[in-house]
């Protein structure tokens, strides 16, 4: 190996294939039999729990725990699929220091939670490796849905419509489905091709056909669909990233750290991915934490995140900013994007540190960066789409839009966290409202 | 999915998991919560004659055990029947029939050793539809010292009389239930059924006094600075409730004879064992006092998963199950030779292990400078104290020598053929054909 840490520009093989092995393997491993009944133990069995509140699909968490204490983990499994048919991803993915375990009666009182997460991992993986789908279809009904967007609101959803008895047609203009459970989450979250056998085992449920390489307003009118289905639903995510809104965005070096994320999990050897020595991420969500963490780990030697406001205003979590801190990533906050210097490729970025409300101090200072990342956000993509309420897909609790037949979740749809959790939670509640609507026309 | 439905001596039910009368059982309103919470049956607070009810304590009435992290593992009570006018409760009794008629509901009745009591409760009980009566001779407490409850209940002539008064005066089927504050509890159930009972429930609670106040010098719970012993329930008692069910499943004077179990019953496991040792259904009160009526849930889906993973479609296929294999202890088999093996990858070098077998049993087990232990197996009897004391489940196992390989402990082969005590050379009685 020639390359190293040191090497300048924008370089794969940083590391020895032991460090990239490590690197990217599982953030928490499975727990082993004792571990979980270890954790199981600790769980109260609340009345009206409040973790049970706290995650957006309503898991009943102290039963499916009773159940891995009592030596049924695939009941366990049942527990958590019937409401969460991506339990297993969720397991892997939801920020849980801010939902379930946040609430969690034990974190309140002793600051360490029942590992709620982990347990329903413990549970999901076991029911799955046995080949295991707990569920079936209704008879046919003979109506049938389109599901726009296969990512976890819409294989939620699907699913769902498919339990019911109604055929679904799913609309995607990727290679693979399972949307950002694909293509976005980290990879230390989702190791093994877990997004892709996820979904082929949610797909045995039957009566649900993929196709991908198609794309709304590309390849398909949504008029056409209503005309050729029943109803319809849309979980397009946001297919769009927000631009910086400099000179010279276009410089070499630049990129969207979606793009570099999706790179990283659908390559054979994240060894070919090539990543800067000083790498910039600019933004302070979720993607820019996974965009520095995972520069990082594939042997960058600095990595500055830059977050324009205060660090309690950073939509990433605390668990996650530790994370990060913790794999050596700098983070840099109250500093707002100025300048991109380079000639043709970019050399360093100017930054100018901003007070909370973005109102600019005068004081600039400039940052090394052979790779820089931007992860300001993501955005609605698409014309031809219901009414909008700001930048998203108005809806109601049930999904509804302003169109009849049509129904929207997920990350496009307004209200809610952009969240795998609250993708499935709302795929899955409109999916039971088309139900609802489909067989009260019919009656 | 299995079939959970239950007939119990041909009372049905959703499923085999009925409240124990007690608290739980005690009003229309809990009532009618468990069965919307998926229990299949209840058998009421127990109901006594007409006129103004008994009065229970109005200090604490519950001690209790606890296990690790405050687990209560053992509860004792002072309570006494339920303490409401019978009218009120025979007017709910029927209400809730009426809106449940798939679900079990017995009256538990405990009147004075008359039988014009009998007569007059039963005439009185009948009325509301219930599904059938369980006598209560066992409460051990306050009810006792009124000549009822286990004061009737530790003469069998006495249970044996009353079972026969109440299928004389009624068509209901009567359920007996036994007090385990005796010797032997085969003589009580004996007697039940020879009065012409139908099935006998067991068990109550166990004469107990949990906890003393040092500082008060009185036994818990404290009234006043007095306390009473009290009934002992939940999970600390499962052990001598399961022994008792199996004590009367395979006497062959009862044999056969319907049991409905009882007793720290608080997982689905605990009811299937239960069930396995001869019970045709099962009753809980601890565990739901414990953690609600929404623990019956997962004991639902327990049960379903285990008779699905063994085939079984019936609840009827687990009943006695276990039965023909319970036997006295002179018909073991001398020569089945085990030993501990320690699983090294499991093993978290507590050292547990050694403590126990090191100071208490049969220095069996090797301690090494870096703290690996190993099973001698020069000198393990296989008593199975390790397996009992390690913290991690299934780190040491019992394994099986084969026929034909030697016990390094005696330097004796491993004999393939059954032998038990009563032909062992070292019985003084033994019957060996020489
Ligand atoms: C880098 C990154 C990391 C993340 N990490 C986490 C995490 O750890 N935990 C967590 O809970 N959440 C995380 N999220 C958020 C989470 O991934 C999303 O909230 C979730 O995937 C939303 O699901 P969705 O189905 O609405 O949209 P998506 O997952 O975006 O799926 C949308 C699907 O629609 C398809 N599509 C797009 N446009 C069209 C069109 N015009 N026609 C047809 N199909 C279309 C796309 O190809 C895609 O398959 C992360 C997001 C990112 C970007
Ligand atoms: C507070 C309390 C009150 C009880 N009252 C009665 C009663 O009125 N009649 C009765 O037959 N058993 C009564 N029992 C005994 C229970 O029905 C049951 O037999 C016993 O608690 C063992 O079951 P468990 O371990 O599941 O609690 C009572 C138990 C408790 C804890
Ligand atoms: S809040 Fe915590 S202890 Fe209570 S039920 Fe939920 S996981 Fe269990
Ligand atoms: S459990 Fe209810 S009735 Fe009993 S002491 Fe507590 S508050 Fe009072
Ligand atoms: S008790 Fe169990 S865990 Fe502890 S040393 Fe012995 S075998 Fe290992």
């Amino acid at each position: 190996m020639t390359d190293n840490a040191f090497t300048p520009g924008i370089r794969s093989g940083r590391l020895s294939a032991d460090d990239y092995t490590e690197n990217f393997s599982d953030l928490h491993p499975r727990l082993d039999d004792h571990e979980a009944l270890v954790a199981a133990d600790r769980c109260y069995f609340c009345h009206d729990a409040p973790c049970i509140t706290a995650c957006p699909t309503d898991i009943d968490i102290p039963l499916f725990i009773r159940q891995i204490a009592t030596g049924t983990p695939e009941a366990a499994a049942r527990t958590i699929l019937t409401q969460n048919i991506m339990g297993g991803m969720c397991a892997r993915v939801c920020p849980t220091e801010t939902l379930c375990e946040e609430v969690c009666v034990r974190e309140v009182a002793e600051g360490k939670p029942v590992l709620i997460g982990q347990l329903q991992r413990y549970a999901t993986d076991i029911l799955m490796e046995e080949g295991v789908h707990p569920f079936t279809r209704a008879p046919a009904t003979g109506k049938s849905i389109a599901v726009v967007g296969a990512g976890p609101a819409g294989l939620s959803c699907a699913h769902r419509l498919a339990m019911h008895g109604h055929d679904v047609t799913m609309y995607d203009p990727r290679a693979k489905a399972g949307g950002l459970n694909e293509y976005g989450i980290a990879t230390y979250k989702t190791v093994d091709d877990f997004a892709a056998r996820e979904v082929d085992w949610l797909l045995q449920i039957g009566g649900i056909t993929v196709e991908t390489g198609k794309a709304l307003g590309a390849d398909l009118t949504l008029d056409a669909l209503r005309e050729r289905h029943d109803a319809v639903f849309l979980g397009i995510g946001l297919g769009g990233v927000n631009a910086l809104g400099l000179e010279d965005e276009d410089k070499d070096g630049l990129r969207d750290a979606v793009d570099f994320i999706a790179d990283l999990r659908q390559a054979s050897d994240v060894a070919n991915i090539p990543v800067g020595r000083d790498v910039v991420v600019i933004g302070g969500g979720m993607t820019a934490v996974d965009a520095a963490v995972q520069a990082k780990l594939l042997g960058a030697l600095n990595v500055s995140l830059v977050y324009r406001r205060g660090r309690e205003r950073m939509n990433a979590s605390v668990l996650e900013q530790d994370l990060a801190a913790s794999k050596g990533v700098r983070i840099i906050t109250n500093a707002s994007p100025r300048a991109v210097i380079g000639n043709g490729a970019v050399r360093e970025i100017e930054f100018e540190y901003t007070s909370d409300d973005l109102s600019p101090t005068g004081q600039t200072f400039r940052l090394a960066a052979d790779q820089v990342f931007k992860a300001i956000g993501q955005t609605l993509q698409g014309t031809d789409l219901p009414t909008l309420e700001g930048r998203k897909i108005a809806v109601n609790d049930a999904g509804r839009t302003s169109l009849t037949d049509v129904w929207a979740g997920g990350d496009c749809a307004a209200g809610g966290d952009d969240l795998t959790v609250t993708a499935v939670a709302e795929g899955r509640d409109a999916a039971e409202d088309i139900h609802a609507s489909l067989t009260a026309a019919a009656g | 999915m299995a079939d959970l439905t239950s007939t119990f001596i041909g009372i049905k039910s959703p499923n085999p998991f009925w409240l124990a009368s007690a608290p739980p059982t005690d009003k229309e309103y809990n009532v009618r919560r468990a069965f919307d919470a998926g229990w299949g049956g209840v058998v009421w607070k127990t109901l006594g004659e007409a006129g103004p009810p008994v009065v229970n304590v109005n200090g604490p009435r519950y001690g209790a055990i606890y296990g690790a992290d405050r687990r209560l593992l053992g509860l004792n009570n002072i309570e006494l029947i339920t303490d409401r006018p019978l009218e009120v409760n025979l007017e709910e009794m029927k209400r809730v029939k009426r809106d449940y008629p798939d679900h079990a509901l017995i009256a538990s009745l405990m009147v004075p050793m008359n039988e014009d009591a009998w007569k007059e409760i039963l005439r009185r009980v009948e009325d509301t539809g219930c599904d059938g009566v369980e006598l209560n001779f066992g409460c051990p407490h306050g009810m006792s010292e009124r000549g009822m409850g286990s004061a009737m209940g530790q003469v069998p002539e006495y249970v044996g009389q009353v079972a026969h008064w109440c299928k004389k005066h009624s068509d209901l089927p009567v359920i007996v239930k036994l007090t385990p504050n005796i010797t032997d509890i085969r003589k009580p159930a004996q007697a039940a059924k020879e009065g012409g009972a139908d099935a006998v429930s067991l068990i109550n609670t166990i004469n107990s006094i949990t906890s003393v106040d040092l500082d008060l010098f009185s036994p818990e719970p404290t009234i006043d600075g007095l306390g009473a012993h009290g009934g002992y329930c939940g999970p600390a008692v499962k052990p001598i409730a399961l022994n008792m069910v199996a004590e009367i499943a395979r006497d062959p004077a009862t044999a056969g004879l319907p049991i409905s179990g009882i007793g720290g019953i608080t997982t689905w496991r605990d009811a299937a064992e239960f069930m396995t040792l001869g019970a045709g259904n099962v009753q809980v009160c601890t565990a739901a006092m414990t953690y609600g009526f929404k623990i019956v849930e997962e004991m639902i889906s327990g049960l379903s998963q285990w008779m699905d993973e063994k085939g079984m479609q019936d609840t009827a296929e687990i009943v006695g199950r276990a039965v023909p294999n319970v036997v006295n202890w002179q018909d073991l088999n001398l020569n089945y030779i085990a030993k501990a093996v320690i699983d090294q990858d499991a093993c978290i070098n507590c050292g547990r292990c050694y403590a126990a077998c090191e100071d208490t049993s049969h220095q069996a087990i090797s301690m090494s400078e870096n703290r690996i232990f190993e099973v001698i197996d020069e000198e393990c009897v296989a008593c199975n104290l390790c397996v009992n004391v390690c913290p991690v489940e299934g780190c040491i196992s019992m394994q099986q020598m084969a026929p034909g390989t030697t016990d390094p402990r005696t330097g004796k082969v491993v004999e393939k053929d059954y032998a038990n005590w009563t032909t062992h050379p070292n019985n003084p009685g033994h019957c060996a054909a020489e």
